[in-house]
């Protein structure tokens, strides 16, 4: 990585770390369970003090997702769904919250706007970085050259079945923050957040000086206290929130929300 | 002969000209790592591909034979045809002879469970006969709809021993199969193999089951130079993933006088919207799904269409890189086939020669009777009849209309309600 790069968004995140032991990340599967449902959501994220979002692009084969989100992404394709509601949606977040915003989204969608136009539309929206999960760093050099001449960080994966060798490379390409997957598998399913995510951690950590995300399996208070302990700078909380709307509506969102909020004071 | 360093080696990260590559979560990269390096490692090791051509003599019944079709030829009045019998194959169709190479691979990785993708079911039923062999479990991911229309593969595959998941998401097909093996591996990939069945998704998978599908070529080259005399004019495949056309067109891919012809599902015809045809129909357009770059059947916006297809093994967004490569080069030509066609082909089939193909194999006989005749009995044309029928008799009665099947399965039916 280019070293006269600085990022606004690792900026961004140091800041809110000061008074806050950790920082809070949530997901929105853009246009489930309705873009009106998507804006409650985020008033709701606002209300919180979450620091970062991911807006999930809906894309019909998203294989890094578990079922809950693969049937939002295709509820939210059937519903219609476009990148111009995406764009839109993002765009009224990022002038009304203050909390940062991401694209999450597999590659296609990105291949098929073309990297330079995607990039062009995530920093006119005031998007800071993304999360294309089906995309390797050996496929990656030419969107992420673009993504940092646009401003935006290309937030790569780290995982506990990469070896010292691949995590030193993911990190020596690495910007903004880290999404370190807290297991195996795909999203949407509980995690032992034992001493093993410590030591999977730590050997992240060795890899990268950047703010480190732990996700996959965090879905309450406890889990998010457990990532601090564990020695990640945010806690990431995906398929339990969507969880939480569909169970029990805004009020339920909202308190699921603060709750894990109050553990990150 | 094995195919080491052949014409249709992948370049640079498993590309295919501009198609192919590894587009993976991070969680399988040590997982395909692995799985390179068990290839490589294979492909160098001298005896492995007569260990191969053992087991899938041994166990599944080759070489399998090329029959000249003497009535059709008459019937149709222009070239000489001949026909690739992969149906002869122990579970009927060509899939068994990438699952007993990727079974061999499996063995020397120490795997312990297999996962695999079905459509028809062929691969499936392959995989699980080879699982059951092994000693290995066995995972078999089914779209709901094949599960449906193809129930008597979901019998065998669970009597053989293999646990089988109808998918419910997305179009409930073969893509969604595949989605839900990535995800499956995504978790188990310590102790588990993917067996994926066709040349799609990641690279080594590719260039691993067209290594292990260029028996049918090799094969088939040295049968029409006994039987003919002479190469082939023109060879016809049907192509869902492409690995039975892989398999025999590699087999000729030197042979320049060879014309190749891939024959994709033109469904209820390209222009009802209703089929699977990416390249014939021009509709397809390059993407990257399932970890690959290709021609998929997507809209504008990247998302993936619905596709249509009497052939459950063809009803597929996509495409094997290599054969997105030949098809740009010019190398393999692409023609469609609708449904109507492929039913009339096979009944012809059936009349005239006492072979029952497959409905995926049935399309390469469909685009083959359009052109015999235009040929000169001095052309010989060779057909890969990728399986056989019987898998079908559901679908076929059906299409046919057939009273007597309908009588049968009423009464049937009636018996078990009793």
């Amino acid at each position: 990585m280019n070293t006269t790069y600085s990022s606004t968004l690792e900026a961004s995140l140091r800041k809110r770390q000061t008074g806050k032991s950790i920082l809070f990340m949530s997901h929105v599967v853009v246009g489930y369970p309705s873009l009106d449902a998507n804006w409650a959501m985020l008033e709701a994220m606002d209300d919180a003090g979450v620091d970062v979002v991911e807006f999930q692009l809906p894309f019909s084969e998203p294989i890094a997702d578990g079922p809950r989100f693969v049937k939002a992404n295709h509820e939210a394709i059937r519903a219609g769904t476009s990148w111009q509601q995406y764009f839109d949606l993002a765009t009224r977040a990022a002038a009304r919250f203050s909390f940062e915003i991401v694209l999450m989204g597999y590659y296609n969608s990105v291949f098929r706007m073309g990297p330079e136009r995607f990039c062009a539309r995530l920093a006119e929206t005031g998007m800071k970085g993304f999360i294309v999960p089906d995309l390797p760093v050996e496929e990656a050099g030419e969107l992420n050259g673009l993504a940092r001449e646009h401003g935006l960080d290309p937030i790569l994966t780290m995982t506990p079945t990469n070896s010292p060798a691949r995590l030193a490379e993911i990190g020596r390409n690495a910007s903004g923050f880290l999404y370190c997957v807290a297991r195996t598998g795909v999203t949407g399913r509980q995690t032992d957040l034992s001493s093993e995510v410590g030591s999977f951690l730590r050997r992240c950590r060795e890899a990268t000086p950047l703010p480190l995300g732990l996700g996959f399996g965090i879905r309450s208070a406890e889990n998010v206290r457990q990532a601090r302990e564990h020695g990640a700078d945010l806690a990431i909380v995906g398929t339990a929130g969507t969880q939480a709307w569909e169970e029990g509506g805004p009020e339920a969102y909202s308190r699921f929300l603060k709750s894990l909020a109050a553990a990150t004071a | 002969m094995s195919p080491k360093l052949p014409v249709w080696a992948p370049g640079r990260e498993g590309y295919f000209g501009d198609f192919g590559g590894a587009f993976i979560p991070e969680m399988l990269h040590e997982t395909f790592a692995e799985l390179r390096a068990a290839f490589e490692n294979a492909c160098d090791d001298e005896t492995f591909w007569q260990s191969y051509v053992d087991v899938t003599a041994g166990y599944g019944g080759r070489p399998t034979p090329v029959t000249f079709c003497e009535n059709l030829t008459r019937k149709l009045g222009g070239a000489r045809i001949y026909v690739k019998r992969e149906d002869l194959n122990h579970t009927g169709a060509h899939k068994a002879n990438n699952v007993m190479g990727q079974g061999l691979l499996v063995q020397r990785m120490g795997k312990k469970r297999v996962i695999a993708e079905t459509g028809a079911g062929q691969h499936g039923v392959a995989t699980a006969t080879m699982a059951a062999r092994l000693g290995l479990e066995c995972t078999i991911y089914m779209g709901e709809e094949d599960v449906a229309r193809q129930h008597p593969n979901v019998f065998w595959m669970r009597q053989l021993g293999a646990e089988v998941i109808p998918v419910t998401d997305g179009t409930r097909t073969l893509k969604d199969a595949i989605n839900a093996c990535l995800r499956d591996w995504a978790d188990s990939m310590a102790d588990t193999h993917y067996v994926m069945g066709t040349v799609c998704g990641p690279h080594p998978f590719p260039q691993m089951v067209t290594y292990f599908q260029s028996i049918i070529g090799q094969e088939a080259r040295a049968q029409m130079l006994a039987l003919a005399g002479k190469l082939p004019d023109r060879v016809y495949a049907c192509v869902g993933g492409g690995s039975n056309a892989s398999g025999i067109f590699t087999g000729f891919l030197d042979d320049l006088s060879t014309e190749l012809v891939g024959v994709e599902a033109g469904g209820k015809g390209i222009e009802t919207g209703e089929h699977a045809a990416r390249l014939a129909g021009g509709k397809g357009v390059p993407g990257v799904a399932q970890g690959y770059k290709t021609v998929f059947l997507q809209n504008e916006e990247g998302l993936m269409q619905d596709t249509h297809s009497v052939a459950a093994g063809l009803d597929y967004i996509g495409i094997g890189p290599m054969l997105a490569d030949l098809h740009e080069q010019g190398r393999v030509r692409f023609e469609s086939a609708t449904d109507q066609e492929v039913v009339d082909a096979l009944r012809l089939t059936m009349r005239s020669e006492g072979i029952i193909p497959a409905l995926e194999s049935s399309h390469a006989f469909a685009a083959a009777f359009r052109e015999a005749p235009s040929l000169s009995d001095d052309d010989a044309i060779l057909i890969n009849q990728s399986g056989r029928g019987d898998k079908d008799i559901f679908t076929v009665a059906d299409a046919l209309d057939d009273e007597g099947w309908k009588t049968f399965i009423r009464e049937t039916a009636a018996r078990y309600a009793r």
